[in-house]
């Protein structure tokens, strides 16, 4: 619970009174304030200057050295004031987490002093509030890099590497070429071969010299022999190189689903293809079709280059503006087009056959590329054709700058939103933590709460301090709080485990014992409580004793469900028994069973069960019925 | 970007002193809270949903902190000045148990025309339920603020003429043992 709201606890706890007239069960009582001491300034002199607060402020968080009892090692007889030897810009931080429940950091300070700082005075970096918690996380990310990379230099030129075996050595060599020599070499024997493929590819249409007969031939065709041996050289070199890295990877199924490992068996499947259906007719149209995908060794190299990477990748993320940049284009096309056919309609030997085949103009005058192939021939046509190619001017040029601009932009800005999304994941979980980490304290308390109550019954008082040191003044009204929610509403916290369990529970068995609990918390709860503040009046009347002790076994039993966490009871009578039976903690074992007794005015009836704890002595037997049922008051009504 | 440069000052130290029944150094220690949460002075409705419900974390607590803002906002105005949070606050802690109880008739008295009805109540119930959230033992049924409603009404209702006025609810809350010692319950909160 943030401090600032801690200061709102009064009020929330005075509009409880709000829910008193409609309660049918009595409140539990309030905590009481031990040591209410009147709030005083406290100095803190940090490196000469003074800072000066409450005490009551310092103390909304006891785990931390200035909310705890830890501050007054650096307390100062002389001048009555708490001297710090620290830094005291960063000491400002710290008090206004205090004032504010909100710890700020710095944008100016060195995140390694800040950590520093914040581990002496015992505060969790993970507190840092939303606005400040993206800065400092970056910060640390950026200091621990710098850390790593130290490291990692002073590794390598110690020459000593950790244990990588063979298969993580080989991965690392490919995908930081600068790592060792033999990579290196590797790298620029890849690249070479590239350039080659792509170079004779390229060569092999390029007409060479005639062949006696008047037929130019195209040097592929002419020293067809040459250019399969280099062909072959480079596939074969390829074919090793994907081997070794689909060896290496770390994840082989995710390597082959990778961009890069796809162009790779494109560009080398061709060739084994070839290999196979060699001299067939039908197919070698197909074949010379598959060719063309020796093309793609040419994305290769963006293995070698980190620029056509970032290039790629702004494509792919701006591919929604391409695309609608392409549909408004493509939407000016047809208009233009249809006009344009409409009007050349009427001229004869009009190249404009169709509208589809009015779009190459159309495209053709846009771009201002101007073939001149096709020409309008009427007034209309011209017309049209001049508006045309006007407006393609303003369409083309325009959404030039738009998309250079829009890269830009796009680029950084998923940069920005991925970095977002997944801090948004990271501040919903620790908002959900806080959450959680709340309700818990609640329901581990409430536990915490049945031993303080049993113990206070057998007497022993320094567990019940040492228990009761957990938790702060404001953290126990808190609770009282929400107790007194429960008592409202007649209904129990529990947590969620808790909560799927009785659910699957109440789904799979059949229970006729078990629905007396559940009627008896709508009827049987309500009538048992203020019953039982009628007991404390009248002296435990006989003839209520029956109903009692089945409504007490039930009660205690809740507290057996809620103290073992087994939500399974099959009656409420061998509940007792499990719970005499069962190895919990002794002392909660006692506490039931001390009361258990002390509830029932015939002891007799639950000696039988199996219970070998003696009942208090006799002589104090009525005082301790009349206290004990005062705090059955206590101990039951949870 | 619009900001709401709404500022508010409270009355003289004396004059609050004067009106409510706390002491100078109570009112200090509470404005001091006050101004922490709210710099601006002022309490508006999401402000005040927001706080309450850090105090329970379990449930959903919007729809009670809303009857809860209207029975502290006297003068309707939309927001809570220090002076309704002391004047609600002054008589929750320090009233008497008529005084007490009329500030709870008036919180359930929806509309504030001097009846609760038992749609009213089945609000307030609902809203109370509500703040319990999912997990709890025993779980809550659908028609559990419903048999709760019926249950106040057969307690308070005493001419059975299907709605509860002031009378009818002091009287009632004042013969009922519980509640006149639960309303005890937090004298010493401040």
């Amino acid at each position: 619970m943030a401090a600032g709201v801690a200061a709102w606890l009064p009020f929330a706890r005075a509009a409880a009174i709000g829910w008193m007239p409609v309660a049918n069960c009595p409140m539990p009582l309030a905590p009481t304030d031990k040591n209410k001491r009147q709030d005083e300034l406290i100095i803190l002199n940090v490196s000469g200057r003074r800072f000066q607060t409450w005490r009551t402020t310092l103390e909304r968080y006891p785990d931390t050295l200035l909310g705890s009892t830890e501050k007054e090692f650096f307390f100062n007889e002389d001048t009555k004031e708490y001297f710090f030897d620290r830094d005291p810009e960063v000491f400002r931080c710290i008090l206004n987490f205090y004032r504010t429940g909100k710890l700020h950091y710095p944008r100016y300070e060195c995140i390694s002093a800040y950590d520093e700082e914040l581990a002496f005075y015992g505060i969790l970096p993970e507190i840092i509030g939303d606005c400040c918690y993206e800065e400092y996380k970056d910060r640390k990310r950026e200091n621990a890099e710098r850390l790593m990379d130290d490291n990692d230099s002073e590794n390598n030129q110690e020459g000593s590497m950790p244990s990588l075996n063979f298969r993580e050595t080989m991965w690392r060599a490919f995908e930081n070429p600068h790592t060792s020599t033999l990579a290196l070499v590797f790298y620029y024997v890849t690249g070479f071969f590239i350039a080659v493929s792509v170079i004779t590819n390229v060569v092999e249409t390029v007409p060479c010299g005639t062949v006696p007969g008047n037929k130019e031939l195209p040097c592929g065709e002419r020293y067809a022999v040459a250019f399969f041996c280099l062909d072959t050289a480079c596939v074969m070199i390829f074919t090793v190189e994907y081997l070794l890295r689909l060896f290496a990877a770390p994840s082989r199924y995710r390597f082959m689903r990778s961009v890069m490992s796809i162009i790779d068996v494109v560009a080398i499947m061709p060739y084994y293809i070839g290999l196979v259906m060699t001299d067939n007719e039908d197919v070698s149209g197909a074949f010379v079709t598959l060719r063309v995908f020796r093309v793609f060794r040419i994305f290769k190299f963006s293995r070698h280059s980190q620029g056509l990477r970032i290039l790629g990748y702004t494509l792919k993320s701006c591919a929604s503006e391409l695309g609608f940049l392409l549909f408004s284009l493509t939407m000016a096309i047809i208009i233009f087009a249809t006009v344009m056919f409409y009007a050349e309609k009427g001229s004869s030997a009009s190249k404009f056959t169709s509208i589809p085949a009015s779009f190459w103009y159309t495209i053709v005058t846009m771009t201002t590329l101007g073939y001149g192939d096709m020409v309008p021939k009427t007034i209309a046509g011209k017309i049209f054709g001049s508006i045309c190619s006007l407006s393609g001017v303003l369409v083309i040029a325009l959404p030039v700058p738009v998309i250079v601009s829009n890269f830009s932009r796009i680029y950084h800005q998923n940069q920005r939103a991925d970095k977002r999304r997944a801090q948004k994941k990271a501040r919903l979980a620790r908002i959900r933590v806080a959450k959680t980490g709340s309700s818990n304290a609640y329901l581990h308390s409430k536990r915490n709460g049945l031993l303080n109550e049993a113990l206070e019954l057998t007497g022993s008082t320094d567990d019940e301090q040492h228990i009761s040191k957990s938790t702060s003044l404001i953290e126990s009204q808190h609770h009282h709080l929400l107790h007194c929610l429960e008592k409202t509403t007649n209904h129990e916290f529990i947590d969620e485990q808790l909560f799927e369990q009785n659910c699957m529970d109440s789904s799979m068995q059949n229970y006729p014992s078990t629905r007396s609990p559940s009627l008896s918390s709508q009827q049987g709860l309500t009538t048992s409580c203020c019953s039982r503040r009628n007991k404390k009046t009248t002296h435990l009347p006989n003839s209520s004793v029956p109903a009692t002790r089945l409504r007490s076994m039930q009660e205690l039993s809740t507290i057996h469900i809620q103290c073992s966490e087994q939500p399974s009871l099959t009656t409420s009578r061998s509940s007792l028994n499990m719970k005499s039976d069962d190895g919990l903690r002794p002392n909660c074992k006692a506490s039931q069973i001390t009361t258990a007794i002390i509830s029932i005015p015939t002891p007799p009836v639950l000696t039988p069960e199996g219970e070998s704890r003696p009942p208090p002595g006799s002589p104090s037997h009525a005082t301790n019925i009349s206290t004990a049922s005062s705090n059955i008051v206590k101990v039951s009504a949870l | 970007m619009e900001m709401a440069t709404v500022r508010h000052r409270p009355e003289a130290l004396e004059q609050l002193e004067a009106q409510s029944k706390f002491t100078k150094k109570e009112l200090q220690v509470l404005y001091r809270g006050f101004k922490n949460e709210c710099p601006s002075g002022i309490v508006n409705e999401e402000t005040f949903k927001e706080i309450y419900s850090q105090f329970f974390p379990q449930g959903d607590s919007t729809t009670y902190a809303h009857f809860l803002f209207n029975a502290f906002d006297t003068d309707h105005n939309g927001s809570v000045s220090f002076e309704d949070f002391i004047r609600g606050l002054s008589i929750l802690l320090r009233g008497t148990v008529q005084e007490k109880l009329n500030w709870a008739f008036n919180l359930y008295d929806i509309n504030k025309d001097g009846y609760i009805t038992k749609e009213e109540m089945l609000d307030i119930m609902k809203a109370i339920y509500d703040m319990m959230g999912k997990c709890t033992y025993p779980v809550v049924k659908e028609d559990a603020p419903r048999q709760h409603v019926e249950t106040f009404f057969q307690k308070m209702d005493k001419n059975k003429d299907g709605v509860v006025t002031i009378d009818e609810f002091i009287e009632s809350c004042q013969k009922d043992e519980n509640i006149m010692r639960s309303m005890q319950l937090f004298e010493n909160v401040i």
